[in-house]
C-alpha cells in the first residue's frame, strides 16, 4: 500500500528534461587569483520568466562585506533573476569553485520546448563573461565555450 | 535658511537650464545596482561642462534630498564640500529604488527701476557652494558689468516697471537599485516636468533601446527635446551627445550606443506657470543613467 505513491512519484520523475550541464571554470594564470562567481539560468526562446540553475558565490562571507554583496558582478545574471533571489536558497546556491569541470543536473521541471542556457561568470579583480548554449527540451547534446572567465559548457 | 536654499537651488537650476551657460549639474553614485540592504553608496555631485568632470563647482550637499523605496525621505551622510565636487553617501538598507537628487523651484526675472535693469533671484546669488554674504549685492561678474539685484520677488519695489519673471522648476536624480526595482520613487507629482520610466532606470542594458515617458503638469510631453551626453568626452574626440524627441504619447525612445554613464536632460519653456506674477515657465529634467554592457 505504501509503496504505490513512491512507485508513481518514480515515474514521474523522468522527465524530458533529464540532463546534465557540465562547466568548465579554467585556469587564469594572473598573480591575483579569485575563485569566480558563476551563475546559471534557463530562459525560454521566446521570452518569459528565467529559471536559476545554480550560483556559486562566497557563502561563508559574512559582516559589513558579505560574500552577497558582489552578486550583483553577475550582471545579466543579476538583472535576470538574482535579485529576485533569497539567498542562500536551497538546491541553487554553493560556494564558489576552483578551476575545473563541474556536472550540474538540469531542472528536471521544464516543459518540452526551445530554451536557451546562460552561464555567467564573475572574478574579483578578474573579467566577465556570458556564455550561452541552445537548450532543447526533450534534451539534445549542445555546446559553447567562453574565451576568457568559462571554459566549455555543454548539455548532455 | 530657507530663502538662501531657494537662491542656490535657482543659481544650480540656471547653470542646467539656460543653454547659453552650458553648465551642466550632475550626480554620480559609485554604482546603481545594490545586493543586500547593508549597503551604502558614495555620491558625487557638481556642475561642470564635461562630463562626469569636476573641474568647476561642487552642487551644495544641503540641496540634495533622498528618496527611499517608500518615498520616505532618508538623510545623506558624510557630506562634504570639495573645491570642485561635493560628496556625500547615502545609506542603503531597504530594498527597491531610491531616488536621490535635487528638486528646483525660483522665479528668477528683472525689472527696472529709474530707467535701471535690476535683476530678481538667479545666479549671483549663491551660485553654487560659494555663495556671498547674504544679502549681498550681485559681485562683479568675470567680464560682466555689475548690475543691480533683489533676492526674491517680494523684494521688487512698488514703483518698479517692466516686469519680466520666469519661474524656473526642475530637478535631478540618481537612481540606486537594491534587489528587485521598484516604482513608487517615479509617482508622479503631475506638475510641471516629470519623467516616468518604461524602462526601469536600473535595468539599462546597451543593447536594449529604453523608453521613458515625458509629462507636463501629468500630461503627455509630446515632442519634447531630450538631449543624452555621455560621460568620459576626454577619452573621445567628440562630445557624442545626441537628441531624442518624445512622440504624442510623451514617449521617447533612447537606443545607447554603447555603455557607461549618460547625463538626460529636457529643458522646455511655457506660459503656465504657477507662481504670481511669471508670465513664463521654464522646466528641466535632468537625470545621470547608467546602462551596462550586455
Amino acid at each position: 500500500m505504501r509503496k504505490t505513491p513512491l512507485l508513481i512519484a518514480g515515474a514521474l520523475a523522468t522527465p524530458a528534461s533529464a540532463g546534465t550541464i557540465s562547466v568548465t571554470i579554467p585556469q587564469v594564470p594572473v598573480a591575483e587569483y579569485h575563485r569566480p562567481y558563476v551563475a546559471a539560468w534557463i530562459e525560454p526562446v521566446g521570452g518569459g520568466a528565467a529559471q536559476t540553475v545554480f550560483v556559486w558565490y562566497d557563502i561563508k562571507k559574512k559582516g559589513a562585506e558579505p560574500g552577497t554583496k558582489w552578486l550583483s558582478d553577475l550582471r545579466t545574471f543579476w538583472r535576470k533573476g538574482g535579485r529576485s533571489l533569497t539567498l542562500p536558497a536551497d538546491g541553487l546556491s554553493g560556494a564558489t569553485r576552483a578551476p575545473g569541470t563541474y556536472q550540474i543536473p538540469l531542472p528536471t521541471n521544464l516543459k518540452p520546448g526551445a530554451y536557451t542556457l546562460y552561464v555567467e561568470a564573475a572574478r574579483e579583480t578578474g573579467g566577465r563573461e556570458l556564455v550561452s548554449v541552445p537548450l532543447g527540451v526533450p534534451v539534445k547534446p549542445a555546446r559553447a565555450a567562453g574565451k576568457t572567465e568559462l571554459g566549455t559548457v555543454t548539455i548532455r | 535658511m530657507r530663502s538662501a536654499l531657494r537662491l542656490a537651488t535657482a543659481a544650480a537650476l540656471l547653470s542646467c537650464a539656460a543653454p547659453a551657460l552650458a553648465h551642466r549639474a550632475w550626480l554620480v553614485p559609485s554604482t546603481t545596482i545594490v545586493s543586500g540592504t547593508d549597503d551604502w553608496v558614495s555620491i558625487d555631485a557638481a556642475i561642470s561642462n564635461d562630463l562626469f568632470f569636476a573641474d568647476h563647482n561642487p552642487m551644495r550637499p544641503d540641496m540634495v534630498k533622498i528618496w527611499a523605496p517608500d518615498g520616505s525621505p532618508a538623510p545623506i551622510q558624510n557630506a562634504a564640500t570639495l573645491h570642485y565636487r561635493s560628496v556625500f553617501d547615502v545609506r542603503i538598507d531597504k530594498p527597491g529604488t531610491w531616488k536621490i537628487g535635487t528638486t528646483q523651484s525660483a522665479v528668477i526675472g528683472s525689472f527696472k527701476l529709474d530707467g535701471v535693469e535690476w535683476r530678481v533671484g538667479g545666479r549671483g546669488f549663491g551660485g553654487a557652494a560659494r555663495p556671498p554674504a547674504p544679502g549681498a549685492a550681485r559681485p562683479a561678474g568675470e567680464g560682466a558689468p555689475p548690475r543691480p539685484s533683489v533676492a526674491t520677488v517680494a523684494d521688487i519695489p512698488a514703483n518698479a516697471t517692466d516686469i519680466k519673471l520666469t519661474e524656473v522648476i526642475g530637478q535631478n536624480n540618481v537612481f540606486i537599485t537594491a534587489g528587485a526595482p521598484s516604482t513608487t520613487v517615479f509617482q508622479p507629482t503631475n506638475k510641471a516636468l516629470e519623467m516616468v520610466p518604461v524602462t526601469h532606470p536600473d535595468e539599462l542594458v546597451s543593447n536594449e533601446p529604453a523608453t521613458f515617458r515625458f509629462l507636463i503638469d501629468g500630461k503627455p510631453a509630446a515632442g519634447l527635446n531630450v538631449t543624452l551626453v555621455p560621460g568620459g568626452k576626454r577619452y573621445r574626440d567628440s562630445e557624442g551627445a545626441f537628441d531624442v524627441t518624445t512622440g504624442a504619447d510623451g514617449v521617447a525612445k533612447v537606443t545607447w550606443p554603447f555603455a557607461g554613464l549618460f547625463w538626460l536632460n529636457a529643458t522646455t519653456t511655457d506660459a503656465h506657470p504657477s507662481a504670481p506674477r511669471a508670465t513664463e515657465r521654464r522646466m528641466s529634467y535632468t537625470a545621470t543613467l547608467e546602462v551596462v554592457a550586455p
